[in-house]
Protein backbone atom coordinates (compact mmCIF):
# COMPACT_ATOMS: atom_id res chain seq x y z
CA UNK A 1 0.00 0.00 0.00
CA UNK A 2 2.70 2.31 0.92
CA UNK A 3 4.04 3.48 -2.27
CA UNK A 4 5.27 6.41 -2.31
CA UNK A 5 6.07 7.38 1.09
CA UNK A 6 6.88 11.00 2.90
CA UNK A 7 8.40 10.09 6.08
CA UNK A 8 8.61 12.70 8.28
CA UNK A 9 10.04 15.24 5.75
CA UNK A 10 11.24 19.06 7.06
CA UNK A 11 12.89 21.64 5.12
CA UNK A 12 15.02 23.90 6.45
CA UNK A 13 16.78 27.25 4.47
CA UNK A 14 19.53 28.93 5.99
CA UNK A 15 17.93 28.19 9.63
CA UNK A 16 14.42 29.23 8.98
CA UNK A 17 11.97 26.56 8.77
CA UNK A 18 9.93 26.14 5.20
CA UNK A 19 7.77 23.14 6.40
CA UNK A 20 8.17 20.22 9.14
CA UNK A 21 7.10 16.81 10.09
CA UNK A 22 5.24 16.52 6.89
CA UNK A 23 4.30 12.67 6.74
CA UNK A 24 1.56 10.80 4.44
CA UNK A 25 2.05 8.15 1.51
CA UNK A 26 0.44 7.48 -1.84
CA UNK A 27 -0.14 4.66 -2.98
CA UNK A 28 0.21 2.62 -6.35
CA UNK A 29 -1.29 4.53 -9.48
CA UNK A 30 -3.00 6.95 -6.92
CA UNK A 31 -3.22 10.51 -7.85
CA UNK A 32 -2.61 13.06 -4.97
CA UNK A 33 -2.49 16.88 -5.18
CA UNK A 34 -1.12 19.28 -2.61
CA UNK A 35 -2.57 22.56 -2.01
CA UNK A 36 -1.20 25.58 -0.10
CA UNK A 37 -0.59 29.31 -0.12
CA UNK A 38 3.04 30.36 -1.31
CA UNK A 39 5.69 30.00 0.58
CA UNK A 40 4.59 26.97 2.11
CA UNK A 41 7.02 24.73 0.50
CA UNK A 42 5.11 22.74 -1.63
CA UNK A 43 7.09 23.09 -4.76
CA UNK A 44 10.23 22.55 -2.24
CA UNK A 45 8.50 19.01 -1.39
CA UNK A 46 8.26 17.72 -4.96
CA UNK A 47 11.66 18.40 -5.88
CA UNK A 48 12.43 16.88 -2.42
CA UNK A 49 10.79 13.68 -3.69
CA UNK A 50 11.95 14.42 -7.30
CA UNK A 51 16.19 14.26 -5.83
CA UNK A 52 16.64 17.22 -7.02
CA UNK A 53 16.37 18.94 -3.31
CA UNK A 54 17.62 17.37 -0.26
CA UNK A 55 15.83 17.06 3.22
CA UNK A 56 16.50 18.48 6.16
CA UNK A 57 15.03 16.00 8.18
CA UNK A 58 13.55 12.92 7.71
CA UNK A 59 13.48 11.06 4.13
CA UNK A 60 10.82 9.85 0.86
CA UNK A 61 10.74 6.29 0.01
CA UNK A 62 9.55 4.83 -3.09
CA UNK A 63 9.10 1.14 -3.70
CA UNK A 64 11.04 0.35 -0.40
CA UNK A 65 14.15 1.94 -1.68
CA UNK A 66 15.28 5.78 0.18
CA UNK A 67 15.81 8.36 -2.77
CA UNK A 68 19.03 9.89 -2.51
CA UNK A 69 19.07 11.61 -6.15
CA UNK A 70 16.96 12.26 -9.20
CA UNK A 71 15.97 9.07 -11.42
CA UNK A 72 14.21 7.81 -14.58
CA UNK A 73 11.37 6.77 -12.03
CA UNK A 74 10.31 9.95 -11.07
CA UNK A 75 9.19 12.46 -14.36
CA UNK A 76 8.84 16.24 -13.54
CA UNK A 77 6.76 18.43 -15.30
CA UNK A 78 7.41 22.23 -14.78
CA UNK A 79 5.66 24.94 -14.07
CA UNK A 80 7.51 26.82 -16.37
CA UNK A 81 8.21 23.87 -19.06
CA UNK A 82 11.40 23.47 -19.11
CA UNK A 83 12.15 22.23 -22.41
CA UNK A 84 15.43 22.33 -24.18
CA UNK A 85 14.83 25.54 -26.34
CA UNK A 86 17.45 24.69 -28.66
CA UNK A 87 15.56 21.36 -29.44
CA UNK A 88 12.66 20.79 -31.62
CA UNK A 89 9.39 19.27 -29.96
CA UNK A 90 10.53 15.67 -31.45
CA UNK A 91 13.93 16.05 -29.78
CA UNK A 92 12.97 17.18 -26.86
CA UNK A 93 11.09 13.97 -26.36
CA UNK A 94 13.33 12.13 -27.90
CA UNK A 95 15.96 12.88 -25.52
CA UNK A 96 14.04 11.30 -22.47
CA UNK A 97 12.65 8.37 -24.42
CA UNK A 98 16.61 7.31 -25.34
CA UNK A 99 17.47 8.05 -21.78
CA UNK A 100 14.84 5.40 -20.91
CA UNK A 101 15.75 2.95 -23.10
CA UNK A 102 19.30 3.23 -24.01
CA UNK A 103 18.81 -0.16 -25.69
CA UNK A 104 16.46 0.29 -28.01
CA UNK A 105 17.28 1.09 -32.18
CA UNK A 106 16.85 4.74 -33.41
CA UNK A 107 13.79 3.71 -35.14
CA UNK A 108 11.91 2.24 -32.66
CA UNK A 109 12.88 5.11 -30.48
CA UNK A 110 11.51 7.51 -33.08
CA UNK A 111 8.33 5.60 -33.12
CA UNK A 112 8.29 5.91 -29.97
CA UNK A 113 8.42 8.94 -29.32
CA UNK A 114 5.95 10.14 -32.53
CA UNK A 115 3.30 7.99 -30.54
CA UNK A 116 3.36 10.50 -27.82
CA UNK A 117 3.44 13.37 -29.60
CA UNK A 118 0.16 12.10 -31.66
CA UNK A 119 -1.06 11.69 -28.19
CA UNK A 120 -0.77 15.10 -27.09
CA UNK A 121 -1.97 16.29 -30.99
CA UNK A 122 1.65 18.09 -31.86
CA UNK A 123 1.38 15.82 -34.95
CA UNK A 124 2.70 18.40 -37.51
CA UNK A 125 4.71 20.69 -34.82
CA UNK A 126 7.17 17.97 -34.81
CA UNK A 127 10.17 20.04 -36.10
CA UNK A 128 9.51 23.46 -34.38
CA UNK A 129 11.43 24.44 -31.12
CA UNK A 130 9.83 25.61 -27.94
CA UNK A 131 9.86 29.51 -28.92
CA UNK A 132 7.39 28.91 -31.53
CA UNK A 133 4.81 27.13 -29.63
CA UNK A 134 2.05 28.82 -27.23
CA UNK A 135 2.12 28.10 -23.36
CA UNK A 136 -0.54 25.39 -23.95
CA UNK A 137 1.52 23.77 -27.20
CA UNK A 138 4.55 23.85 -24.86
CA UNK A 139 2.97 22.34 -21.56
CA UNK A 140 1.90 19.89 -23.74
CA UNK A 141 5.23 18.59 -25.00
CA UNK A 142 6.33 18.32 -21.01
CA UNK A 143 3.65 15.96 -20.47
CA UNK A 144 4.29 14.14 -23.75
CA UNK A 145 8.00 14.09 -22.60
CA UNK A 146 7.33 12.45 -19.40
CA UNK A 147 4.33 10.33 -19.65
CA UNK A 148 7.18 8.97 -22.74
CA UNK A 149 9.48 7.14 -20.50
CA UNK A 150 6.53 5.57 -18.30
CA UNK A 151 7.75 6.79 -14.95
CA UNK A 152 6.74 5.10 -12.00
CA UNK A 153 5.76 8.42 -10.28
CA UNK A 154 4.68 11.98 -12.19
CA UNK A 155 5.64 14.60 -10.20
CA UNK A 156 3.65 17.79 -11.48
CA UNK A 157 4.47 20.86 -10.30
CA UNK A 158 1.66 23.49 -10.87
CA UNK A 159 1.66 22.60 -14.54
CA UNK A 160 -1.26 24.41 -15.71
CA UNK A 161 -0.32 27.89 -13.68
CA UNK A 162 1.25 29.21 -16.91
CA UNK A 163 -1.28 28.65 -18.96
CA UNK A 164 -4.02 30.74 -20.24
CA UNK A 165 -7.64 30.13 -18.40
CA UNK A 166 -9.36 28.58 -21.73
CA UNK A 167 -6.16 26.48 -22.87
CA UNK A 168 -5.89 24.91 -19.12
CA UNK A 169 -9.06 23.08 -19.32
CA UNK A 170 -8.10 21.54 -22.81
CA UNK A 171 -4.60 20.63 -21.64
CA UNK A 172 -6.35 18.99 -17.85
CA UNK A 173 -8.95 17.05 -20.23
CA UNK A 174 -5.43 15.27 -21.96
CA UNK A 175 -3.56 14.99 -18.81
CA UNK A 176 -7.06 13.14 -17.27
CA UNK A 177 -6.85 10.91 -21.02
CA UNK A 178 -3.15 9.82 -20.79
CA UNK A 179 -3.35 9.48 -16.83
CA UNK A 180 -6.25 7.31 -17.25
CA UNK A 181 -4.46 5.32 -19.50
CA UNK A 182 -1.06 4.63 -18.01
CA UNK A 183 -2.29 4.88 -14.38
CA UNK A 184 0.79 6.25 -13.06
CA UNK A 185 0.77 7.72 -9.45
CA UNK A 186 1.08 11.22 -9.85
CA UNK A 187 2.05 14.20 -7.44
CA UNK A 188 0.73 17.50 -7.83
CA UNK A 189 1.38 20.44 -6.23
CA UNK A 190 -1.53 23.79 -7.62
CA UNK A 191 -2.75 26.75 -6.03
CA UNK A 192 -6.25 25.82 -8.09
CA UNK A 193 -8.82 24.22 -5.90
CA UNK A 194 -10.75 23.43 -8.88
CA UNK A 195 -7.97 21.69 -10.74
CA UNK A 196 -6.88 19.51 -7.47
CA UNK A 197 -11.01 18.47 -6.87
CA UNK A 198 -11.28 17.80 -10.74
CA UNK A 199 -7.91 15.47 -10.87
CA UNK A 200 -7.01 13.97 -7.37
CA UNK A 201 -8.24 11.14 -5.07
CA UNK A 202 -6.79 12.78 -2.03
CA UNK A 203 -5.81 16.70 -1.73
CA UNK A 204 -3.50 17.81 1.25
CA UNK A 205 -3.42 20.68 2.68
CA UNK A 206 -0.65 22.80 3.99
CA UNK A 207 -1.06 25.12 6.03
CA UNK A 208 0.61 28.75 5.48
CA UNK A 209 4.19 28.95 5.81
CA UNK A 210 6.87 29.89 7.10
CA UNK A 211 7.25 26.13 9.32
CA UNK A 212 4.14 25.47 7.33
CA UNK A 213 2.45 21.85 8.28
CA UNK A 214 0.27 19.07 7.04
CA UNK A 215 -2.93 19.64 8.21
CA UNK A 216 -5.19 17.12 6.75
CA UNK A 217 -5.69 15.36 3.14
CA UNK A 218 -9.20 14.71 1.87
CA UNK A 219 -10.77 12.06 -0.04
CA UNK A 220 -12.33 13.20 -3.13
CA UNK A 221 -15.09 10.68 -3.12
CA UNK A 222 -16.14 11.86 -6.77
CA UNK A 223 -16.52 8.81 -9.32
CA UNK A 224 -14.74 8.99 -12.02
CA UNK A 225 -14.46 9.80 -15.36
CA UNK A 226 -15.11 13.51 -14.02
CA UNK A 227 -15.68 16.52 -16.27
CA UNK A 228 -15.92 19.87 -15.37
CA UNK A 229 -19.10 20.24 -16.70
CA UNK A 230 -20.77 17.80 -14.84
CA UNK A 231 -18.63 18.66 -12.01
CA UNK A 232 -19.64 21.92 -11.73
CA UNK A 233 -23.57 20.99 -10.26
CA UNK A 234 -21.66 18.16 -8.13
CA UNK A 235 -22.52 18.45 -4.34
CA UNK A 236 -19.91 16.70 -3.42
CA UNK A 237 -17.36 19.10 -5.66
CA UNK A 238 -19.25 22.18 -3.96
CA UNK A 239 -18.82 20.71 -0.14
CA UNK A 240 -15.21 19.99 -1.33
CA UNK A 241 -14.46 23.34 -2.66
CA UNK A 242 -16.14 25.21 0.30
CA UNK A 243 -13.96 23.18 2.61
CA UNK A 244 -11.09 23.97 0.86
CA UNK A 245 -11.19 27.81 0.66
CA UNK A 246 -12.41 27.51 4.08
CA UNK A 247 -9.26 26.32 5.18
CA UNK A 248 -7.34 28.53 3.25
CA UNK A 249 -9.18 31.61 4.27
CA UNK A 250 -8.41 30.13 7.98
CA UNK A 251 -5.27 29.04 7.61
CA UNK A 252 -4.29 32.41 6.87
CA UNK A 253 -5.86 34.74 9.50
CA UNK A 254 -2.40 35.81 10.10
CA UNK A 255 -0.86 38.48 8.27
CA UNK A 256 -1.09 38.40 4.50
CA UNK A 257 -4.28 37.31 4.53
CA UNK A 258 -5.41 39.67 1.43
CA UNK A 259 -4.63 37.62 -1.31
CA UNK A 260 -6.68 34.63 0.12
CA UNK A 261 -9.81 36.66 -0.15
CA UNK A 262 -9.33 36.67 -3.86
CA UNK A 263 -8.72 33.56 -3.74
CA UNK A 264 -12.14 32.78 -2.05
CA UNK A 265 -13.82 34.56 -4.51
CA UNK A 266 -12.17 33.06 -7.54
CA UNK A 267 -11.50 29.61 -6.71
CA UNK A 268 -7.75 29.99 -7.65
CA UNK A 269 -5.03 31.34 -5.58
CA UNK A 270 -2.93 34.07 -6.97
CA UNK A 271 0.21 31.98 -8.05
CA UNK A 272 3.21 33.22 -6.59
CA UNK A 273 5.70 29.66 -5.99
CA UNK A 274 8.36 30.10 -7.78
CA UNK B 1 16.67 45.51 -51.14
CA UNK B 2 14.29 47.50 -49.29
CA UNK B 3 14.64 51.33 -49.02
CA UNK B 4 16.94 51.84 -46.07
CA UNK B 5 19.31 49.08 -47.19
CA UNK B 6 19.60 50.87 -50.78
CA UNK B 7 20.19 54.14 -48.93
CA UNK B 8 23.02 52.34 -46.54
CA UNK B 9 24.38 51.35 -49.69
CA UNK B 10 24.57 54.53 -51.24
CA UNK B 11 25.94 56.22 -48.44
CA UNK B 12 28.87 53.86 -48.05
CA UNK B 13 29.47 53.97 -51.84
CA UNK B 14 29.60 58.04 -51.82
CA UNK B 15 31.91 57.59 -48.80
CA UNK B 16 34.20 55.40 -50.17
CA UNK B 17 34.48 57.06 -53.56
CA UNK B 18 34.77 60.01 -51.43
CA UNK B 19 37.71 58.73 -49.76
CA UNK B 20 39.51 57.58 -52.45
CA UNK B 21 38.92 60.81 -54.46
CA UNK B 22 40.70 62.73 -51.13
CA UNK B 23 43.36 59.92 -51.17
CA UNK B 24 43.93 60.84 -55.25
CA UNK B 25 44.38 64.41 -54.62
CA UNK B 26 46.53 64.72 -52.13
CA UNK B 27 49.03 62.65 -53.72
CA UNK B 28 49.22 64.06 -56.85
CA UNK B 29 51.22 66.61 -56.21
CA UNK B 30 53.75 63.93 -55.44
CA UNK B 31 56.54 63.28 -58.16
CA UNK B 32 56.61 59.15 -59.14
CA UNK B 33 58.42 57.17 -56.41
CA UNK B 34 58.37 59.64 -54.38
CA UNK B 35 56.07 59.85 -50.87
CA UNK B 36 53.13 57.83 -49.91
CA UNK B 37 51.09 56.21 -53.79
CA UNK B 38 47.92 57.17 -54.13
CA UNK B 39 45.07 54.52 -54.71
CA UNK B 40 45.87 54.58 -58.68
CA UNK B 41 49.23 53.26 -58.13
CA UNK B 42 48.35 50.60 -55.03
CA UNK B 43 45.55 49.55 -57.54
CA UNK B 44 48.35 49.13 -59.74
CA UNK B 45 50.47 46.40 -57.80
CA UNK B 46 47.64 45.00 -56.41
CA UNK B 47 46.96 44.24 -59.79
CA UNK B 48 50.29 42.61 -60.54
CA UNK B 49 50.63 40.83 -56.80
CA UNK B 50 46.85 38.77 -57.97
CA UNK B 51 47.96 38.12 -61.25
CA UNK B 52 50.58 35.55 -59.91
CA UNK B 53 49.75 35.00 -56.21
CA UNK B 54 51.66 31.92 -55.32
CA UNK B 55 54.64 32.18 -57.35
CA UNK B 56 57.55 31.83 -55.10
CA UNK B 57 61.36 33.04 -55.53
CA UNK B 58 63.34 31.78 -52.54
CA UNK B 59 63.02 33.01 -48.76
CA UNK B 60 62.52 36.85 -49.52
CA UNK B 61 60.40 36.77 -52.55
CA UNK B 62 56.81 34.87 -52.37
CA UNK B 63 53.80 35.96 -53.97
CA UNK B 64 50.97 37.52 -50.93
CA UNK B 65 48.81 34.76 -51.49
CA UNK B 66 51.58 32.25 -50.15
CA UNK B 67 52.21 34.83 -47.55
CA UNK B 68 48.56 34.75 -46.35
CA UNK B 69 48.23 31.38 -46.55
CA UNK B 70 51.16 31.24 -44.19
CA UNK B 71 49.76 33.34 -42.02
CA UNK B 72 46.05 31.37 -41.95
CA UNK B 73 47.91 27.91 -41.41
CA UNK B 74 49.16 29.36 -38.19
CA UNK B 75 46.27 30.74 -37.17
CA UNK B 76 44.27 27.99 -38.36
CA UNK B 77 46.23 25.46 -35.84
CA UNK B 78 46.84 27.55 -32.99
CA UNK B 79 43.28 28.95 -32.61
CA UNK B 80 41.60 25.39 -32.94
CA UNK B 81 44.09 24.37 -30.23
CA UNK B 82 43.31 27.07 -28.12
CA UNK B 83 39.87 27.27 -28.90
CA UNK B 84 39.28 23.60 -27.25
CA UNK B 85 41.73 24.07 -24.31
CA UNK B 86 39.56 27.13 -23.82
CA UNK B 87 36.08 25.05 -24.15
CA UNK B 88 37.34 22.45 -22.63
CA UNK B 89 38.51 24.57 -19.10
CA UNK B 90 35.77 27.18 -19.41
CA UNK B 91 33.32 24.05 -19.05
CA UNK B 92 34.74 22.79 -16.17
CA UNK B 93 35.23 26.31 -14.36
CA UNK B 94 31.68 27.01 -15.30
CA UNK B 95 30.58 23.69 -13.44
CA UNK B 96 32.47 24.14 -10.60
CA UNK B 97 31.98 27.24 -8.61
CA UNK B 98 34.88 26.49 -6.01
CA UNK B 99 37.11 26.38 -9.14
CA UNK B 100 36.14 29.26 -11.18
CA UNK B 101 36.25 31.53 -8.24
CA UNK B 102 40.13 29.95 -7.62
CA UNK B 103 41.74 30.17 -11.05
CA UNK B 104 39.80 33.27 -11.72
CA UNK B 105 42.44 35.62 -9.71
CA UNK B 106 45.19 33.86 -12.83
CA UNK B 107 43.15 34.32 -15.26
CA UNK B 108 42.47 38.19 -14.83
CA UNK B 109 46.29 38.07 -14.21
CA UNK B 110 47.56 36.67 -17.44
CA UNK B 111 44.57 37.90 -19.84
CA UNK B 112 45.87 41.68 -20.35
CA UNK B 113 48.99 40.59 -21.06
CA UNK B 114 50.03 41.35 -25.01
CA UNK B 115 50.78 37.65 -26.20
CA UNK B 116 53.35 39.01 -27.91
CA UNK B 117 55.51 39.66 -24.14
CA UNK B 118 55.51 35.41 -24.52
CA UNK B 119 57.38 35.37 -27.32
CA UNK B 120 61.34 35.71 -26.02
CA UNK B 121 60.12 32.47 -23.76
CA UNK B 122 58.34 30.76 -26.53
CA UNK B 123 61.33 31.26 -28.69
CA UNK B 124 63.82 30.23 -25.93
CA UNK B 125 62.11 27.12 -25.45
CA UNK B 126 61.16 25.63 -28.07
CA UNK B 127 64.02 26.99 -30.47
CA UNK B 128 61.37 27.63 -33.52
CA UNK B 129 60.41 30.65 -34.33
CA UNK B 130 57.25 29.16 -36.42
CA UNK B 131 55.85 27.15 -33.61
CA UNK B 132 56.51 30.08 -31.25
CA UNK B 133 54.15 32.75 -33.69
CA UNK B 134 51.73 29.65 -33.41
CA UNK B 135 51.70 30.08 -29.53
CA UNK B 136 51.35 33.98 -29.94
CA UNK B 137 47.96 33.07 -31.69
CA UNK B 138 47.12 30.07 -28.85
CA UNK B 139 47.62 32.90 -26.16
CA UNK B 140 45.86 35.54 -28.03
CA UNK B 141 43.01 33.41 -28.47
CA UNK B 142 42.65 31.30 -25.08
CA UNK B 143 41.50 34.31 -22.48
CA UNK B 144 37.90 35.08 -24.75
CA UNK B 145 36.58 31.92 -25.28
CA UNK B 146 37.54 30.66 -22.44
CA UNK B 147 36.21 33.92 -19.83
CA UNK B 148 32.87 33.39 -22.59
CA UNK B 149 32.80 29.63 -21.83
CA UNK B 150 32.74 29.89 -18.48
CA UNK B 151 30.37 32.37 -17.85
CA UNK B 152 28.00 30.60 -20.58
CA UNK B 153 27.90 27.41 -18.55
CA UNK B 154 27.54 29.38 -15.32
CA UNK B 155 24.54 31.18 -16.59
CA UNK B 156 22.64 27.91 -17.86
CA UNK B 157 19.31 27.71 -16.71
CA UNK B 158 19.04 25.42 -13.50
CA UNK B 159 16.18 24.06 -15.30
CA UNK B 160 17.81 22.40 -18.04
CA UNK B 161 20.74 20.70 -15.71
CA UNK B 162 17.33 19.37 -13.77
CA UNK B 163 16.08 17.83 -16.77
CA UNK B 164 19.47 15.95 -17.69
CA UNK B 165 20.02 14.64 -13.71
CA UNK B 166 16.43 13.46 -13.67
CA UNK B 167 16.54 11.63 -16.94
CA UNK B 168 20.34 10.42 -16.01
CA UNK B 169 22.26 11.31 -19.07
CA UNK B 170 25.46 9.91 -19.29
CA UNK B 171 27.84 12.81 -18.54
CA UNK B 172 28.93 13.20 -22.58
CA UNK B 173 25.13 13.55 -23.61
CA UNK B 174 24.82 16.05 -20.71
CA UNK B 175 27.79 17.89 -22.42
CA UNK B 176 26.48 17.56 -25.73
CA UNK B 177 23.18 17.93 -25.65
CA UNK B 178 22.32 20.10 -22.91
CA UNK B 179 25.43 22.09 -21.41
CA UNK B 180 27.64 22.41 -24.51
CA UNK B 181 24.08 23.74 -26.78
CA UNK B 182 23.05 25.98 -23.76
CA UNK B 183 25.96 28.00 -23.61
CA UNK B 184 26.76 27.98 -27.07
CA UNK B 185 25.63 31.53 -27.83
CA UNK B 186 27.97 32.46 -25.04
CA UNK B 187 30.65 30.30 -26.62
CA UNK B 188 30.91 31.65 -30.10
CA UNK B 189 30.68 34.79 -29.19
CA UNK B 190 33.79 34.05 -27.22
CA UNK B 191 35.28 32.95 -30.26
CA UNK B 192 34.47 35.63 -32.27
CA UNK B 193 36.51 37.85 -30.34
CA UNK B 194 38.99 35.21 -29.56
CA UNK B 195 39.68 34.90 -33.59
CA UNK B 196 39.42 39.23 -34.23
CA UNK B 197 42.70 38.94 -31.94
CA UNK B 198 44.18 36.55 -33.23
CA UNK B 199 44.30 37.60 -36.49
CA UNK B 200 45.62 41.45 -34.61
CA UNK B 201 48.35 39.31 -32.98
CA UNK B 202 49.60 37.24 -35.99
CA UNK B 203 50.49 40.22 -37.95
CA UNK B 204 52.57 41.64 -35.49
CA UNK B 205 54.26 37.82 -34.14
CA UNK B 206 55.00 37.74 -37.82
CA UNK B 207 57.18 40.88 -38.11
CA UNK B 208 59.23 39.42 -35.19
CA UNK B 209 59.60 36.33 -35.82
CA UNK B 210 60.02 36.63 -40.33
CA UNK B 211 60.24 33.85 -42.70
CA UNK B 212 56.81 33.88 -44.06
CA UNK B 213 53.49 35.08 -43.47
CA UNK B 214 51.83 38.54 -43.59
CA UNK B 215 53.06 40.34 -41.10
CA UNK B 216 56.47 39.44 -42.70
CA UNK B 217 55.83 40.50 -45.90
CA UNK B 218 54.52 44.14 -45.18
CA UNK B 219 57.97 44.44 -43.09
CA UNK B 220 60.05 42.75 -45.60
CA UNK B 221 57.97 45.28 -47.70
CA UNK B 222 58.50 48.21 -46.22
CA UNK B 223 62.20 47.63 -45.98
CA UNK B 224 61.90 47.56 -49.91
CA UNK B 225 60.65 50.98 -49.70
CA UNK B 226 57.04 49.12 -51.44
CA UNK B 227 54.86 51.51 -50.17
CA UNK B 228 52.13 50.30 -52.17
CA UNK B 229 52.65 46.46 -51.40
CA UNK B 230 52.14 47.73 -47.52
CA UNK B 231 49.08 49.40 -47.96
CA UNK B 232 47.63 46.15 -50.48
CA UNK B 233 48.89 44.24 -47.52
CA UNK B 234 46.85 46.31 -45.19
CA UNK B 235 43.74 46.02 -46.95
CA UNK B 236 43.98 42.40 -47.67
CA UNK B 237 44.83 41.90 -44.03
CA UNK B 238 41.68 43.78 -43.04
CA UNK B 239 39.07 41.99 -46.10
CA UNK B 240 40.29 38.37 -44.48
CA UNK B 241 39.66 39.61 -41.10
CA UNK B 242 35.96 40.36 -42.36
CA UNK B 243 35.77 36.91 -43.99
CA UNK B 244 36.84 35.21 -40.60
CA UNK B 245 34.14 37.52 -38.75
CA UNK B 246 31.44 36.41 -41.19
CA UNK B 247 31.96 32.90 -40.90
CA UNK B 248 31.78 32.84 -36.78
CA UNK B 249 28.93 34.97 -37.39
CA UNK B 250 27.24 32.60 -39.10
CA UNK B 251 28.09 29.44 -36.88
CA UNK B 252 26.58 32.10 -34.18
CA UNK B 253 22.77 32.50 -35.92
CA UNK B 254 23.12 28.68 -37.00
CA UNK B 255 23.64 27.79 -33.08
CA UNK B 256 21.29 30.92 -31.41
CA UNK B 257 18.34 29.80 -29.78
CA UNK B 258 15.84 31.50 -28.03
CA UNK B 259 13.35 30.60 -24.94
Amino acid sequence: MRFLDIDHVSKDFAGVSVFSDVAFSIAEGEFVTMIGHSGCGKSTLLNIIAGLEQPSAGGVVLSGREITGPGMDRMVVFQNFSLMPWMTVFDNIRLAVRAAHPDWSRRRVAEWVQRYVDMVGLTGAEAKRPAALSGGMRQRVGLARAFSTEPKVLLLDEPFAQIDALTRGVIQDELVRMWSASRNTVFMVTHDVDEAILLSDRIALMTKGPNARLAEIIPVKIPRPRTRAELIDDPEYLRLRNHILHFLVEAAQRPGAAEVEIAASTGRLPSMDT
Amino acid sequence: MGRDRLRVVCYSLVMGVALLGIWQASVAGNAPGQGLPGPAAVARAAGEMLANPFYNNGPNDKGIGLQLLASLGRLAVGYAVASLVAIALGVVLGLSPALYRAVNPYIQILKPISPLAWMPLFLYTIRDSGWAAVLVIFMSSLWPTLANTAFGVVNIKRDYLHVAAILQLPWWRRLMQVILPAAAPAIVAGLRISIGSAWVAIVAAEMLIGGTGIGYFVWNEWNNLALTSVIFAIIAIGLIGVLLDAGLGRLSRRLAWSE
